[in-house]
């Protein structure tokens, strides 16, 4: 096309360069502080590079947050609401796109009207039932919102309206029941709209702040998000340990992103608008 | 098989299939909306116990100060981020449009914020925003205090709000913007149509049905800001009243107050909020969104 053989545009190269540093430096700013003593960070004018590389800061930051712990805390969390909206999202998404029921419409509109309402709306009632559960401090109680996704259901229902219905059909004609057509010859065409919805869930779920601080007080049943805001309250003015834990919290999603970006950036791409 | 066993045999697939999420929304969002709004209308009592007086706690709120600050600060919120935003975002999108080598790389770097919880996100920027030791105000030689100056807290956060959403927002619109044909543009670059031109001309118009899903999108979390402003500005903060969001708001009186039947007005309110400019919205779009195409 005329396009691709079109001169380097040097202008667009300037712009997005200036863009990309801006939004490059807090993170480069975050490690070389967490890498600085204190007092050099402090300093004034301020020193770019740290004159010796110290981990001091990480080691600070790790004794006052059980890390392990929120690693494995958010891992949980976050896997358990990626199988829930996974699993129940892709059995309402088909019945609500390819089976014929009674009253169909007045329970997608449920699904809708959910969609609709910020999550705060819910999060007094859910926190109430939560603690008449005694399930409060647990990994439970952070999946808990998660359990079932009205915009899981919604997206995926969007994707297999796109398969034609031929497809099911011959299945059924050859003797398979709804459950198998559904298992074994619709689910497996929508594994795109799958990964979406899994990348989807993580980052929100990863991200999300409310929620985890008012469940679980415990330091040992926080997620990294949570705990680091307790970090932020105990360190109010050493940066290089508060940097560190801010280094230490997002390494994990930041690895995966390195290694999935196609994935995170169409995964987001396709479940956008919400 | 006929065709009525197939009907009852597709009934009992068909509510099976939607049981465990029907059951959870009802049990985890329909009743909780219920409840939250009898409880607006509710004084609160010990045990998680509610008790029916009317509109108490709405004749509290609306003659709060401290509410109508919140209020207002979510507001000026939305103005100080989705129009500058939202700009930014589009300018960024036709960018990342362009044909050229290693945009890869850079949609990787604008997106970046995305994967990055907002709690970490807001402590860096904290520190750089920092009054005394702030690597900013060291750049520009200013003594600004970024998060304690009543006029500038929110400016700041709104600031931060938009480099975190910028490269997400823009995303979306790259996708509507990729489904534009290119005739239009050698069509208006024979007739002499500037870069510019066709910005406004072209790429606005087109990609205005993608635009306005992101405006309103973006809309709605600025209305409901909340995690970034818990993060930069902690409640011993001096201008906590100035940058306090209704979220913000309503976590302190219902988690840390224990006031939930007052919590609960404050989020009604706030939806109340949202179902306006969201229908707002939905009226304007008549006048600039495009859907012929």
């Amino acid at each position: 096309m005329k396009d691709s053989l079109q001169k380097p545009n040097i202008p667009v190269y300037i712009a997005l360069s200036v863009g990309g540093i801006l939004m490059l430096f807090p993170f480069v700013w975050m490690i070389l502080t967490a890498f600085k003593t204190n007092a050099e960070a402090m300093q004034i004018p301020p020193v770019i590079f740290p004159s010796e590389w110290k981990i001091d800061s990480f080691l600070q930051a790790m004794e006052s947050l059980p890390f392990p712990k929120l690693y494995l805390n958010t891992a949980l969390m976050i896997f358990f609401r990626i199988l829930c909206a996974v699993v129940f999202s892709s059995m309402a998404g088909y019945a609500f796109a390819k089976i014929e029921f009674p009253l169909k419409k007045v329970l997608f509109g449920i699904v809708l009207l959910q969609m609709m309402l910020p999550s705060q709306i819910f999060i007094i009632p859910q926190y109430q039932m939560l603690a008449k559960l005694g399930m409060t401090e647990t990994i439970f109680g952070l999946v808990f919102p998660g359990l079932v996704s009205a915009f899981g259901t919604f997206f995926l229902r969007q994707i297999y309206l796109g398969i034609p219905d031929e497809i099911g059909e011959a299945a059924q004609l050859d003797g398979c029941n709804r459950w198998k057509t559904f298992v074994s010859v619709m689910l497996p065409l929508t594994w795109s709209g799958i990964a979406a919805l899994s990348v989807f869930t993580a980052v929100f779920a990863y991200g999300d702040l409310m929620w985890p601080l008012i469940v679980n007080t415990d330091v040992n049943m926080m997620t990294l998000s949570s705990g680091l805001s307790t970090l932020n309250g105990q360190f109010v003015t050493n940066f290089p340990v508060l940097m560190a834990g801010s280094v230490l919290a997002m390494l994990p999603m930041l690895i995966l992103y390195m290694i999935f970006q196609r994935q995170f950036i169409e995964g987001v791409a396709m479940t956008g608008g919400k | 098989m006929n065709s009525k066993k197939r009907n009852r045999s597709d009934m009992f697939w068909g509510y099976l299939m939607v049981a465990p999420t029907i059951l959870g929304l009802l049990i985890l969002n329909i009743y909780p909306f219920i409840e939250t709004f009898i409880r607006s209308l509710s004084k609160t009592k010990a045990f998680g116990k509610y008790e029916f007086q009317g509109l108490m706690n709405y004749q509290e709120m609306f003659t709060s100060e401290e509410f109508w600050k919140a209020t207002w600060n979510s507001i000026w919120f939305c103005v100080l981020t989705v129009p500058v935003g939202i700009f930014l975002a589009l300018l960024l999108a036709v960018l990342l449009n362009a044909k050229i080598a290693g945009r890869g790389i850079f949609r990787t770097i604008y997106f970046l914020p995305m994967v990055v919880a907002p709690a970490a996100v807001a402590m860096v920027w904290k520190w750089m925003f920092n009054a005394e030791f702030g690597i900013i105000n060291s750049i520009f030689g200013t003594e600004i205090r970024w998060l304690t100056d009543p006029k500038i807290v929110l400016i700041t956060c709104a600031v931060v709000s938009i480099w975190s959403s910028v490269g997400y927002d823009a995303i979306l619109l790259l996708s509507g913007i990729q489904n534009i044909s290119p005739y239009y543009y050698e069509a208006a670059s024979l007739d002499g149509a500037g870069k510019v031109k066709q910005f406004f001309c072209i790429t606005v118009p087109m990609v205005s049905p993608t635009l306005f899903v992101v405006i309103i999108m973006r809309l709605m979390a600025s209305l409901r800001v909340y995690d970034l402003i818990y993060m930069m500005v902690d409640q011993a903060n001096p201008a906590l009243t100035d940058a306090q969001s209704l979220m913000y708001l309503f976590y302190r009186e219902s988690f840390i107050a224990g006031n939930k039947g007052y919590g609960s007005a404050i989020v009604i309110w706030t939806v109340f909020l949202i179902a306006i400019v969201t229908a707002l919205q939905f009226i304007g779009q008549k006048k600039w969104v495009n859907y012929e195409v």
